[in-house]
């Protein structure tokens, strides 16, 4: 008897672990994919651009990107009804290391108009309390005497400075933080939502989330990397500014059903 | 109740769908979780173990023989603890190393511990291995290393009077083959675990750091001194390392290109991957050529002696002044910190040594 149970229980298990979903869908839903593509304003940029000084910025100094990566949270379908459908969670884009670079959320949306698909740049400030195992894993965390919590981008490279030497910069997105050590203090966030706009989602939908790697250093703040180049992590000042510029760096590229 | 037993085996395979045995050999073995430290449940991802590999009492047994044994050696005179030995933490204490034959090769062992956090699986300084049961091919087969041949290691494993039965007890009745003596050699390997220093028992709140220690971790985690936290983990990644490659500065041209040798791409020459900075206190010599005897060489090139290339870490700072310039106390207290991470309970655990 006991016996029987057991086989019975592993042919099931059998069945339902190699057989396909035979649940009937339904429900008027599609699966969505965020692609994640970057560029030099007119350039499409991928890590096989990366590490020669190709780049001119907008205050003229020439430059590399050797190391990208950034962490989104949040994604967001908005209704004209004013129902949000909020995909919980993070994902962290690394261009350097080619992963990441699409973003399959679990849930289903909805299919219908939505006047406007969002996502955080980097993590709320209650998101970035959080212990996070992945983030943890690949080393993307902020010191305890920045105030803890994670990196929102690490951009690094180098540039030409103005003795025409070549340079390392460390473009690194955090919580902006005052009085480093024990007792942080935080003037202003430095999170940002991006709002790509309206998408029609009928059946399977890809949206292509672009960053102008050029913005960061342009608008509205023209980026001087003789001056802001490294250790901009304790300077809260630079942390606004990247955060201010940040805002133009995302569009809304093809949306493909 | 034999007949069930087979049909359970049958079932298992059906469910793993895939091709690999390793499901007939769970059945005859029994399994071993890995003893995961507490820091790293909290705070890390699970370690890799290949589904094709799974952790066995009777695989990780015969791998720690096999590792002890010097008849994986062509002359019979070295086994893998000849050069990665316990008392230093799984490396050695000698620049680099002779093989059988006095020829010495060109790299520092590396120490054996955590492997299984190594979630990009890319090994060696270089990066050219890709997993660990792979990477134990080469040694034995390596001329300037144990300089034997797998043909005839698979031989006299087969003629020895005990590892037949004890490939049987670990995968079943099959023949011999490098690839099980390699599964095995992988599985000890993985429980080469290192997470019990001062440092971890002060993260789960059994230890104090002295003050100097305490100084020394604001060192290493702050961007405008040490800045060591980028590469070298935090206590959030308690592996102490990031398991990347990167130039750190040692040298403006490159005798060992390093990854740039196994990519083949310019812009990886002279990139080395990051060392965990666990367990320093037992394996100087430091870096992949085991040029620097002491920490304070080590510190001393990060504050100081940095060489400039076209490959160089942008996070690399101020390599026209050598470096970060750390001022004396600074220097004293990050030595301090870094040895808090070292743990003597790994040098001394039985499971570990012959
Ligand atoms: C002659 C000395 C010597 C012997 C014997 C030896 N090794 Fe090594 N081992 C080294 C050196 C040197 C390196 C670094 C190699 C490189 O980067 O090219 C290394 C690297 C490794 C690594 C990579 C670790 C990491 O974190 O990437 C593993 C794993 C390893 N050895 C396992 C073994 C095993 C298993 C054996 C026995 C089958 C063995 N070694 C025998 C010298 C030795
Ligand atoms: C850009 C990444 C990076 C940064 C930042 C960095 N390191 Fe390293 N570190 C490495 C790499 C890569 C190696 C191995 C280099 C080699 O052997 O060629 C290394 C090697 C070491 C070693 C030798 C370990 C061994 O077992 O051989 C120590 C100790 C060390 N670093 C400590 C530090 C300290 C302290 C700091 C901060 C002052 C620091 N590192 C900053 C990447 C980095």
């Amino acid at each position: 008897m006991k016996n029987s149970y057991t086989l019975l229980l592993l042919v099931f298990v059998v069945f339902s672990s190699c057989g396909d979903d035979l649940d009937d869908n339904l429900k008027a839903s599609a699966a969505t994919q965020f692609k994640f593509t970057h560029q030099w304003n007119a350039l499409t940029v991928s890590s096989a651009d990366f590490n020669t000084l190709q780049f001119i910025n907008a205050n003229g100094e020439e430059l590399s990107v050797e190391r990208l990566r950034y962490l989104i949270s949040e994604v967001t379908f908005t209704r004209g009804n004013g129902e949000d459908i909020v995909i919980d969670g993070h994902h962290l884009i690394d261009v350097t290391e080619d992963s990441g670079l699409t973003y399959t959320p679990e849930l289903e949306i909805p299919t219908g108009f939505y006047t406007n698909v969002s996502f955080t740049f980097g993590l709320n400030n209650e998101a970035n309390m959080q212990n996070y195992i992945d983030l943890n894993s690949v080393s993307f965390n902020v010191p305890e005497m920045l105030g803890g919590g994670y990196h929102y981008m690490q951009m690094d490279g180098k540039f030409v400075n103005s003795a025409a030497e070549e340079m390392g910069y460390n473009y690194h997105a955090i919580r902006a933080v005052d009085n480093v050590g024990s007792n942080p203090t935080f003037p202003q966030d430095t999170f940002f939502t991006v709002n790509l706009g309206a998408v029609n989602i009928a059946s399977e939908t890809i949206v292509e989330v672009k960053m102008n790697i050029a913005e960061w250093f342009r608008n509205p703040n023209v980026w001087d990397l003789n001056v802001l180049n490294s250790v901009l992590m304790p300077n809260s000042e630079a942390q606004i500014l990247m955060s201010e510029n940040g805002q133009s760096v995302f569009s809304l590229g093809t949306v493909t059903p | 109740m034999k007949r069930l037993s087979v049909l359970v085996l049958l079932v298992c395979l059906a469910w793993s769908c895939s091709k690999d045995d390793a499901a007939a050999y769970e059945a005859v073995s029994t399994p071993l979780p890995l003893k995961i430290p507490p820091v790293f449940k909290e705070n890390l991802l699970s370690p890799i173990i290949p589904n094709s590999n799974p952790q066995t009492i009777e695989g990780v047994a015969l791998g720690k023989k096999l590792f002890f044994d010097r008849i994986l050696s062509g002359d019979e005179t070295q086994s893998c603890a000849t050069c990665h030995s316990p008392q230093h933490a799984f490396s050695d204490s000698t620049p680099t190393s002779a093989g059988i034959d006095g020829d010495f090769g060109t790299r520092n062992v590396m120490p054996l511990f955590n492997l299984a956090w190594n979630y990009g699986e890319r090994f060696n300084w270089d990066g050219s291995e890709l997993s660990i049961e792979r990477q134990a091919l080469t040694p034995v087969q390596n001329p300037i290393e144990m300089h034997s041949n797998w043909d005839d290691v698979v031989s006299k494993l087969s003629n020895h009077s005990e590892y037949p039965t004890l490939f049987e007890n670990a995968f079943g009745a099959f023949p011999i083959t490098k690839t099980l003596t390699t599964k095995a050699l992988a599985q000890f390997e993985r429980t080469l675990i290192s997470g019990n220093s001062k440092f971890d028992k002060y993260l789960l709140g059994d230890a104090t750091l002295t003050p100097q220690e305490q100084n020394g971790l604001h060192v290493f985690m702050d961007e405008a001194r040490g800045d060591c936290f980028h590469c070298h983990g935090s206590p959030n990644n308690p592996l102490w390392t990031d398991n990347m490659f990167h130039n750190n500065g040692l040298d403006s041209s490159f005798a060992d290109l390093g990854l740039g040798a196994t990519t083949g791409n310019p812009s990886d020459n002279g990139k080395f991957k990051s060392p965990s900075i666990r367990n320093l206190a037992y394996t100087a010599p430091y870096m992949h050529d085991g040029r620097f005897e002491t920490i304070d060489e080590v510190i001393n090139h990060y504050s100081q002696g940095l060489q400039n290339s076209s490959s160089i870490d942008p996070l690399m700072k101020k390599i026209n002044q050598g470096g970060v310039q750390l001022i004396p106390q600074d220097k004293t207290d990050l030595k301090a910190f870094l040895l808090s991470l070292s743990d003597p309970s790994f040098l001394n655990n039985p499971e570990f040594i012959n």
